[in-house]
């Protein structure tokens, strides 16, 4: 035996998968070259951990912004594009409170430019000095405000959105998601202004800036911040499917409705729940990526919404643990593939990933698991 | 119908501008326009009647098809780059517009093979899903500074193309009008020996002219916009008819029967994914032509006109008349054009020319800062129309699928056999045919 055998079975996969043996060959190709852009000094250490530390920031948040998106896609078997708007809803309604207790209450600047979270370029957050060292307060308040506001909007939208449509099927519930995803979009622009501005005091940041292979590397309070959030959410998210017993109902509705209603489940307060998870985690992820990325824009939930589909996919869909490990894998592509292509393509690479999860695992990497 | 809402939107728009006072020509501008957005919202809702409506295909990257389009039919018919083309930072290959424009389609095509290649093996939305990441994908190669094309070391073969980046390429290959007149007018130089008579002697000529009694000066660009748009209504005509003969042929029957039930196709024998795969490629085709005809006469174009948000506009049109119905998607593009896209805007210059163009709040703060006046926030409002009218779109479009799902011209009863089933006519003799109808002649 051995030889054959593992001959046999190379040779199965070859005939069954030749596409899946062209990627790994180009997966070594570019561990190889990246190893020679080490090697030859093109690529310094320091970057490679500057890049791919950016990507894991970045990863956290499209998981936690991919768990309400993957749950509701397998619950209610539609993809929210309103998910991204989501994300920007919770974004902007917690920065406003951020900055309206940051700046004292109107008792620094006009407090309704402070709610428009400097719309008009009167306010600024450097100038109001935000961040979480030196306001935990207002960025602690601006939390649980994103969260909020963006659970008790989604369920606003289901209610009047989704609810009456619930029997339609996933294509007129998507199209349906669209408008939604419009309609919140520019009623946020038309609220907000069209420009990005900044909103954290990008230079008073606590951070460590450690020495490592030939540069420095910079890790702030914020990059923990966001890993001390978004961990201890997707760690009650675990906790909440395996430990009670709405989190058994979830799992249940998402590998099979009908049998979960005739077996006695409250199906639309499942529903309802799925919603407060996945809206409160979209809003707290947004409100964390601003927070960490320093600057807020209208379009930022749509930007992010592509990359979050990509990390669901990649993950297996209704997979939580798939959409965090999608959510990271996606980052750290999107900001390492500049190590290899031009700057201008690092997010169509994310994307170029996705395409090719579908062509090579479409069930993802979790696959077969719905809501576990 | 058709006819009567056409006209019913043209009377529409003229007792708006005529109460304002507007000048003939702002007038004859408008109506202009609103021609030529009806033909680019009824051809694309044709094409994506062909993907969707025929065969369930669902694609919301239609942006990127027509960006591909675009952009391939300048790089080939856009001048080769000289010392004198200093305004046009890249250069082309310099062919006939023609062949830019099949180039443009072609390449559409081939977008569409690839992104219907991984996806058609999977479930409907993972489609969606690829055709708007490939959407993105395509805007952000069109911005990338590496195929911009501007640097003189990645010259291909000598010539300087590329894509512009994020400035955008300047759609420098003559006007398609010009072009497309002094085609026809190809024939008739041979017969009367003389060099391009139809738009030297029949267009600039008499027609211009003529107007020039009417509008002066300068009646050339009204005249223009005017002929342009019919030129797309006849375009729109033969989309109508090739989408019908389609629709009408053996091929546009599988398409159905694929959308009804796709595992019952396939079990009578029909490679349901060559069929799926022929049909989006076409529409994806006329996509690109038709990015081709809404941007070929602009000048120039930049990649982040190619936003998600122009594939919206395609699918409401498409939805309001009812997909799988093609007299719906003509009816559904003139009356988006006219209602939702054209529409608000022009609202807007009717109010703002009526109010003496009044000064706006520059933001939502002190729009709504005043609060018993309500001025500055109605001001406000009618200042962000353009951002408010993509709400507005999103509403009708929520509103339409909670009530009308089929359309205006949906829940049409479709026959399934390829003869007409209806009673035949009497032959206008009087006498019934003995032989079965068969007559002699």
């Amino acid at each position: 035996m051995g030889v054959a055998e593992t001959y046999d079975r190379g040779r199965r996969i070859a005939v069954e998968q030749p596409l899946l043996i062209v990627l790994i060959f180009v997966g070594v190709l570019l561990l190889v070259d990246l190893v020679r852009q080490l090697a030859t000094g093109d690529l310094t250490v320091a970057r490679l951990i500057t890049l791919t530390w950016d990507g894991l920031m970045r990863g956290l948040v499209i998981g936690l912004a991919g768990i309400g998106l993957s749950m509701t896609y397998s619950i209610l078997n539609f993809a929210n594009f309103a998910h991204g708007d989501y994300i920007t809803a919770g974004a902007f309604s917690g920065w406003a409170v951020t900055y309206i207790i940051a700046g004292g209450f109107g008792s620094e600047t006009d407090i309704g430019a402070l709610a428009m979270v400097g719309a008009g370029g009167s306010v600024f957050g450097g100038a109001l000095g935000i961040n979480v060292a030196e306001t935990p307060v207002a960025v602690i308040a601006g939390i649980l405000v994103a969260g909020g506001v963006t659970i008790a909007l989604a369920l606003a939208i289901d209610r009047y959105g989704f609810k009456p449509i619930r029997d339609a099927g996933g294509i007129p519930l998507l199209i349906t998601s669209i408008g939604i995803a419009f309609a919140l979009r520019y009623v946020m622009l038309f609220v907000f202004g069209s420009d990005t501005r900044g909103t954290t005091a990008i230079g008073s940041i606590p951070n460590v800036r450690p020495e490592i292979g030939g540069g420095t590397v910079q890790f702030t309070a914020h990059d923990l911040a966001l890993i001390i959030v978004a961990g201890g959410l997707m760690l009650g998210v675990h906790l909440l499917l395996q430990r009670t017993k709405l989190g058994k109902a979830m799992r249940a509705m998402a590998d099979n409705e009908s049998l979960a209603r005739i077996s006695g489940i409250p199906t639309e307060r499942v529903i309802r729940s799925t919603w407060i998870i996945g809206g409160g985690l979209s809003g707290v992820a947004g409100y964390m990526f601003v927070l960490w990325k320093g600057t807020i824009a209208f379009n930022d939930g749509w930007l992010l919404l592509l990359l979050i589909f990509a990390a669901v996919i990649l993950g297996g869909i209704g997979s939580i643990y798939g959409s965090i490990l999608g959510g990271l894998v996606i980052g750290v592509t999107a900001s390492t593939a500049v190590i290899w292509i031009p700057s201008g393509f690092a997010r169509a690479a994310a994307f170029a990933v996705m395409i090719l999860v579908l062509v090579v695992r479409p069930q993802g990497l979790f696959s077969g698991r719905t809501t576990a | 119908m058709l006819l009567a809402l056409l006209l019913g939107i043209y009377a529409l728009y003229l007792i708006g501008g005529l109460i304002i006072g507007f000048p003939f020509r702002g007038l004859m501008n408008q109506l202009g326009q609103l021609t030529f957005w009806i033909a680019v919202f009824g051809m694309a809702a044709l094409a994506l009647n062909l993907q969707w409506g025929y065969t369930g295909l669902f694609n919301i990257g239609i942006v990127a098809f027509m960006a591909t389009g675009v952009y391939v039919t300048a790089i080939l018919s856009k001048p080769v780059y000289g010392s004198g083309t200093s305004a046009a930072e890249v250069g082309g290959l310099g062919l006939p517009l023609w062949i830019g424009i099949l180039g443009g389609m072609l390449a559409a095509a081939l977008l569409g093979l690839i992104a219907a290649l991984p996806a058609l093996r999977l479930r409907a939305d993972y489609l969606a899903i690829v055709t708007i990441a490939l959407s993105e994908i395509v805007r952000f190669s069109l911005l990338s500074d590496t195929l911009s094309g501007g640097d003189p070391e990645n010259d291909i073969a000598g010539y300087r193309i590329g894509l512009g980046g994020g400035d955008g390429i300047i759609l420098d290959y003559g006007d398609p009008l010009e072009r497309f007149i002094s085609a026809l007018s190809w024939p008739l130089d041979l017969v009367l020996g003389t060099d391009d008579v139809l738009w030297e002697e029949v267009y600039l000529g008499v027609i211009v002219d003529s107007i020039g009694l009417v509008i002066s000066p300068n009646p050339k660009p009204v005249v223009d916009n005017f002929v342009y748009a019919a030129l797309l209504l006849v375009i729109m005509g033969g989309f109508y008819a090739l989408l019908v003969r389609t629709g009408n042929s053996p091929f546009g029957r599988v398409l159905k029967a694929i959308r009804e039930d796709e595992d019952v196709t396939n079990a009578l024998g029909k490679n349901t994914n060559r069929f799926k795969i022929k049909s989006f490629m076409v529409g994806c085709a006329l996509m690109g032509l038709v990015g081709i005809l809404w941007f070929g006469t602009q000048g120039s174009v930049t990649p982040n006109t190619f936003r998600p948000r122009i594939t919206f506009y395609v699918w409401i049109a498409l939805i309001i008349g009812g997909s799988g119905s093609n007299t719906g998607s003509v009816l559904g593009g003139a009356i988006f054009a006219a209602f939702l896209y054209q529409g608000p805007r022009y609202f807007k210059n009717i109010v703002e020319s009526a109010l003496g163009d009044p000064s706006a709040p520059s933001s939502f703060g002190p729009a709504v800062g005043q609060f018993p006046d309500v001025v500055p926030f109605l001001l406000y409002t009618l200042d962000s129309l353009r951002q408010l009218q993509l709400v507005i779109m999103g509403l009708v479009l929520i509103w339409l699928m909670h009530n009308r799902t089929e359309g205006v011209l949906g829940h049409r009863k479709e026959i399934a056999a390829s003869v007409p089933l209806s009673r035949p006519e009497r032959s206008p003799s009087g006498a019934v045919a003995a032989d079965g109808g068969e007559r002699d002649e």
